[in-house]
């Protein structure tokens, strides 16, 4: 099989992984700003599935969720809108992410095959356990061929994120610092540092893309230090709060990440 | 007594199909310290003696239970009142944040973090905070921050931040989501107290151990007042579940013993606007707990209503879940109106004014069935003075 996600890491540097909300700003975006974020730069599409009780989110996309619940968005709603997929970004890697209870919901299994169905390649569910992935869903996983992302946090011990290197074959989701997504209060910086180079030194299996509270090209092309890429959300989400025309306003949010322009002091 | 499968989850925290920790893995750490270490410290001597010190002097346990003989005339039936209503702070809740105190403690956290509804919790939480000298902030919904005034008053005496919550319905649920969000914020020297048997594993279990203390006693107490430690029915309200896993734990394998969990059906179970889980909820995950839940068929959770604030809650513990599922339990759901005429009827025939929630228990006495010869314990889980002016406002229905 394509293994979409492996040619991203193999093929390119410093990758950027955008994460939006389906269904915003309006419910018919997602396609479109799907299609305009890959042109602009993007090099993996993270698009979130909106639940109400979003706990690992901060405000932004807690307000950006709730906008697209009510939008009318659901996942009946998003695996149709997903049909042209495959379509409209032919090589980009894409993730779904969300909570599991709208999954377990739709269906486990169900909701595998329609992922797998319209070329998703992978799934973050930060409230699966790994207890319960590893015995229920891993083989149905991968008889799907979707790939899990994990998170690691900076207190994640060293046998857990081997554990969690182990069980997954895509990247690892290295969380910034402690905090919900959209966090603006910096993190230490040393003690950053430090979790940062442990994780390099641990060799592991996996590339790695560093996550949460990276708003702009510095931090983007800071973290490009200490892993294989970035992952950005909540200031796209910001940009795309007011925006008149989202997928116009998205691609220059990328373009202005990923150009090579020197960094701004 | 001996640990069954209804008061013992399993090691992953499971009471038969509910239960368990659906947590990220930013909470993992937090929660994972709690798990491995809860068991020890609460079997710990010298855990005990603080606890059982402060459970005596300062919380002032052993409450009574008191023999209601106009309620009992009333309904035909032995009707006993657990009084939680006389612990220090006015509610059961003081029992589990003692303990979870003394906990935090021994585990080095120099940081206190609750949600409450109803305000009983953040009181007990702040209570407990400046006993022992920790900053505490409390998450509470911007609705039930104004419904329940007086409480939020007592906090900040107390010395706690309380932080007005205005995601979603504003409620408990919502709280509840914002004080999990401070502890991913703050992962190393936080210890978010939670105010029911709610939650990942092992919160449903650690706080259903500290509220036995509740049913250890009526069982002492019924042996002295009617020669058997066992009652034909106990009654508890339920938010969370936390003074009903209380009140039953050690009935639960007693199969002699009705137990009888008293939803909140708000408006009416049919209306759109209730809380009764039991007959509203389907499984899934809330709070890091697969349990009952209110949602919709897309897997949103939505919005409870109960005049209550410590019942609007659209999940229970998935210890009643399980008793539920297994019919260990059985649950009846009472309106808010139903509730107002328990109000005024405890306190007229008996000089005691419950909270709302402690009503809905109390409004189920007359869908037992229990005839005269039966001992019924309600636990009365609080006082309602935090409810007056819910009270006075719906004076029309009370009398
Ligand atoms: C007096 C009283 N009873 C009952 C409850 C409901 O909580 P639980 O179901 O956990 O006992 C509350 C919650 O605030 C309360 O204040």
């Amino acid at each position: 099989m394509n293994n979409r996600i492996k040619n991203a890491f193999a093929s390119k540097q410093n990758l950027l992984n955008v994460y939006f909300t389906a269904g915003y700003p309006r419910l018919p975006d997602t396609l479109p700003l799907a299609k305009a974020l890959v042109e602009a730069g993007a090099d993996i599409l993270e698009i979130g599935m909106p639940f109400s009780d979003p706990l690992a989110d901060g405000p932004v996309i807690q307000r950006s969720s709730s906008a697209a619940l009510a939008n009318g968005m659901n996942l009946p709603v998003l695996f149709e809108q997903l049909r042209e997929l495959r379509a409209v970004v032919p090589e980009t890697p894409v993730l779904l992410m969300g909570y599991l209870n709208p999954v377990l919901q739709f269906g486990v299994e169900a909701f595998l095959r329609q992922a797998a169905a319209v070329g998703v390649d992978g799934l973050i569910l930060p409230d699966l356990p790994l207890d319960e992935y590893e015995e229920r869903y891993h083989p149905l996983f991968q008889q799907y061929g979707l790939k899990a992302v994990f998170l690691v946090t900076p207190q994640t011990s060293e046998a857990r994120i081997r554990r969690l290197d182990a069980l997954s074959d895509a990247f690892l989701y290295l969380v910034s610092g402690p905090g919900t997504t959209g966090g603006t209060t910096l993190p230490d910086a040393e003690a950053q540092q430090q979790y940062f180079e442990r994780i390099a030194a641990l060799n592991l299996k996996n590339p790695r893309l560093i996550g949460f509270g990276i708003a702009d090209k510095m931090g983007f092309d800071r973290a490009c230090e200490h892993a294989e890429g970035a992952i950005i959300g909540s200031a796209l989400i910001r940009a795309l709060q007011d925006a008149e025309d989202a997928p116009a306003t998205a691609a220059r949010f990328v373009r202005g990440i990923k150009s090579p322009v020197a960094r701004s002091v | 007594m001996t640990p069954s499968s209804y008061q013992q989850p399993t090691a992953r925290g499971y009471y038969g199909e509910f239960g368990g920790a659906f947590i990220p893995e930013m909470l993992y750490p937090n929660v994972e310290e709690l798990r491995t270490s809860y068991l020890d410290i609460l079997a710990d001597p010298d855990f005990q003696l603080d606890l059982q010190h402060l459970l005596r002097d300062y919380v002032g346990r052993p409450t009574p239970l008191f023999e209601a003989r106009r309620l009992s005339e009333r309904y035909g039936a032995r009707i006993f009142l657990k009084r939680e209503d006389l612990c220090h702070t006015g509610a059961h809740k003081i029992n589990n944040t003692v303990g979870q105190i003394l906990l935090a403690q021994r585990l080095g956290k120099k940081r206190i973090i609750a949600e409450t509804g109803a305000g009983q919790h953040g009181v007990a939480t702040a209570t407990v905070c400046a006993l022992v000298g920790l900053p505490c902030v409390v998450y509470m919904g911007a609705t039930d921050i104004e419904r329940q005034s007086p409480n939020v008053a007592r906090m900040r005496l107390l010395g706690a931040e309380v932080r007005a919550v205005t995601s979603g319905s504003q409620t408990l649920k919502d709280a509840t989501n914002e004080a999990i969000r401070d502890w991913i914020a703050n992962p190393v020297d936080t210890h978010y107290i939670i105010g029911s048997v709610v939650g990942p594993h092992p919160y449903p279990d650690l706080v259903a151990r500290l509220q036995a203390v509740i049913s250890a006693e009526m069982r002492a107490q019924l042996l002295e007042k009617t020669g058997s430690e066992l009652p034909h029915f106990v009654v508890a309200c339920v938010g969370g579940g936390s003074n009903a896993a209380g009140a039953f734990y050690h009935f639960l394998d007693e199969p002699s013993v009705r137990l009888i969990a008293v939803e909140a059906a708000g408006h009416g179970i049919a209306s759109g606007h209730s809380a009764a889980t039991s007959v509203l909820g389907t499984p899934g995950i809330i709070h890091g707990s697969r349990t009952l839940l209110m949602q919709d068929e897309h897997g949103q959770i939505t919005e409870p209503y109960s005049l209550s604030a410590g019942l609007d809650y659209p999940g229970i513990g998935p210890l009643h879940a399980h008793l539920g599922a297994s019919g260990r339990a059985e649950f009846i759901a009472i309106t808010d109106e139903e509730a107002l005429q328990a109000v005024s009827e405890l306190s007229r025939l008996e000089g005691i004014i419950p909270a709302l929630e402690t009503a809905h228990a109390l409004a189920a006495l007359g869908q037992l069935g229990a005839g005269c010869d039966d001992v019924v314990v309600v636990n009365l889980s609080g006082r309602g003075d935090k409810d007056l002016e819910t009270y006075l406002k719906n004076l029309d229905k009370l009398v």
